[in-house]
């Protein structure tokens, strides 16, 4: 066997797995989101028929659509910049010379991101609990009157948010710390030389040096948030009054609830679309401020 | 300075019982007989702790069912995908083939399209191989993923070339040179996506919600999912499921938990 051959039969497993089971369907996707593919034709191919930009002009019609797309765009706005926000904030504090027993902190704000979403969704669902929830009751320790967290469609989303964040946030924070400590320590000493205090520290040599990392960290996190989907399943189904029906969720009711299989590819490739956008936005704003 | 070192170390804990709070609140709850968390003011900690929905969860609800499900999903996916990630990344490290360095940076490109864009044909297709409602339709599309083969792709290229070409002058084979020296030299990247996949493929929900159609096949997540809407009320029987969903994975995390870390951050730092 000489290499060329070698080389070939060593990828060729995971080449026809990836071609196969991903690539394939994401071309057929892509035709499908312009055929009518339901319940029928899933019976009988006799039954597909090319309907062009039909499915993507009449999703662009549906309110239901514009309002799974709101809730998800709420989702990513708030959720983003939190998660982000508390990640950084538990870098810098397990980065601290000050902080103690960091090992055990790094794995106690870690443990969350391993678990399963199903699961901490349902543990959620019973802690924000109108009535018997420890959120509510703790909140009344505060004098504040009980929030129904998951009933109330104004509360339902942020909610969700929160779970997420909790979820995720030590994620990004592993990252941020590992970056941290590749800050050279040079550059805080010439910092200190120059007068500088904490806070100054943070603004002209922390920050800045995190630049890159911090985009890279955004851009990913923000793709994986608009793919929002079995939190609002798991908690809310959606409600109440759709308040948490999400774009993906709008994909799976159409798929594989209703099997139009060709509206679910149209609305599939339009979340594609705009996280393409989305990312390249943020890339840009970060390029334009230097941190990428 | 000590104001410092205590604000510091008071916000670390006040995150670390916000972390933990509703793992070990979810894990209490699971002791409780039914109906008693549901009082005010709400406990704490079990009055008289009792393992009765754990025998319920078991013996009604068919979780010795769902748990094998999971596993036999999660070890078949890891196994394979490692072997299939591992050769695939040497190769496109270390071996030389006609179009190499195009193929890769296709898949690159390709990791930005995310997995739901491809969902509803792959139904299709499985439906057509029969894997519909099996687990291979669950494992048989995880059999290979983009980033295992460029964790793997980014290790083995610190695999020195005099090492392999001395195998080869030994009139070694590819297969036995792979067995042999290189597998060995990529084992604690081989950890790393072993754990990843696991992680993975126990936690997955959506696409196993969506091709395991009855419930003989469910994983736990899609399984408590299910069981979480007809039991709505049941605070501490679902607890217990969630118990015993989550428990294998954050053992898993706490055992591993240098190998994980060090995949997350090999993954991370491609920019």
């Amino acid at each position: 066997m000489n290499g060329r051959i070698a080389g070939w039969s060593f990828a060729a497993p995971a080449l026809i797995v990836i071609g196969g089971f991903f690539l394939l369907p994401v071309a057929v996707a892509f035709a499908l989101s312009f055929t009518d593919f339901d319940l029928y034709a899933l019976a009988s191919l006799d039954n597909l028929r090319f309907v062009g930009l039909r499915n993507y002009l009449e999703l662009l019609k549906a309110p239901l659509f514009w309002q799974a797309l709101g809730n998800t765009l709420y989702f990513v706005v708030l959720g983003v910049p939190l998660s982000i926000g508390l990640s950084l904030g538990a870098a810098l504090l397990l980065n601290s010379p000050l902080a103690r027993a960091q090992a055990f902190f790094r794995t106690a704000l870690f443990a969350p991101v391993v678990t399963t979403l199903v699961a901490v969704a349902i543990v959620w669902r019973y802690l924000f609990h109108t009535r018997y929830g420890w959120v509510n009751q703790g909140l009344a320790a505060l004098g504040i009157d009980p929030i129904d967290w998951l009933g109330d469609p104004h509360w339902s989303m942020p909610t969700i948010i929160l779970l997420a964040v909790w979820k995720n946030f030590g994620y990004n924070m592993v990252i941020l710390l590992a970056a941290l400590q590749a800050i050279p320590r040079e550059l805080y000493e010439s910092a200190r030389i120059d007068g500088a205090g904490t806070w100054q520290e943070l603004v002209h040599v922390t920050l800045p040096s995190l630049g890159p990392v911090l985009s890279l960290v955004s851009i990913l996190t923000m793709a994986g948030y608009f793919q929002l989907f079995a939190e609002p399943y798991v908690m809310t189904e959606g409600g109440p009054l759709r308040s948490t029906f999400s774009v993906l969720y709008f994909m799976f009711e159409q798929g594989f609830k209703w099997w139009n299989l060709g509206v679910a590819s149209a609305i599939a490739f339009l979340l594609f679309a705009l996280v393409l956008a989305a990312s390249e936005a943020l890339l840009r704003f970060a390029r334009s401020r230097g941190m990428a | 300075m000590k104001g410092h070192a205590i604000l510091v170390n008071a916000l670390l804990a006040a995150l670390a019982f916000v972390s933990l709070f509703p793992l070990l609140w979810m894990l209490s709850v699971s002791f409780m007989p039914p109906g008693a968390a549901s009082t005010l003011p709400p406990p704490l900690l079990p009055a008289a702790p009792t393992l009765d929905n754990y025998r319920d969860l078991f013996a009604r609800m068919g979780m010795g069912r769902y748990f094998f499900n999971s596993f036999v999903v999660a070890l078949s996916i890891t196994a394979g995908s490692v072997a299939f990630n591992v050769m695939a990344g040497y190769a496109f490290a270390k071996l030389e083939f006609a179009g190499r360095e195009r193929i890769f940076r296709g898949l690159i490109g390709a990791l930005v399209i995310p997995a739901q864009v491809a969902m509803m044909p792959l139904f299709l297709e499985l439906k057509a191989l029969g894997l519909v409602n099996s687990y291979g339709g669950v494992i048989v599309p995880a059999l290979a993923t983009i980033f295992g083969i460029y964790l793997v792709r980014q290790y083995a290229r610190s695999i020195p070339d005099e090492l392999l070409e001395a195998a080869r002058v030994d009139g070694a084979s590819e297969l036995t040179i792979f067995l042999r020296v290189v597998v060995p030299l990529l084992k604690p990247i081989i950890v790393t996506l072993a754990v990843f996949s696991f992680l993975a493929s126990w936690n997955d929900f959506m696409w196993p919600l969506i091709v395991l159609t009855d419930s003989q096949h469910y994983t736990l997540p899609v399984a408590l999912a299910s069981l979480s809407r007809e039991h709505v009320q049941d605070n501490e029987l679902m607890m217990a499921g969630s118990v015993v969903t989550v428990i294998p994975v954050l053992v898993l995390f706490i055992a591993l938990q240098r190998h994980y870390i060090a995949g997350l951050l090999a993954g991370s730092v491609k920019g």
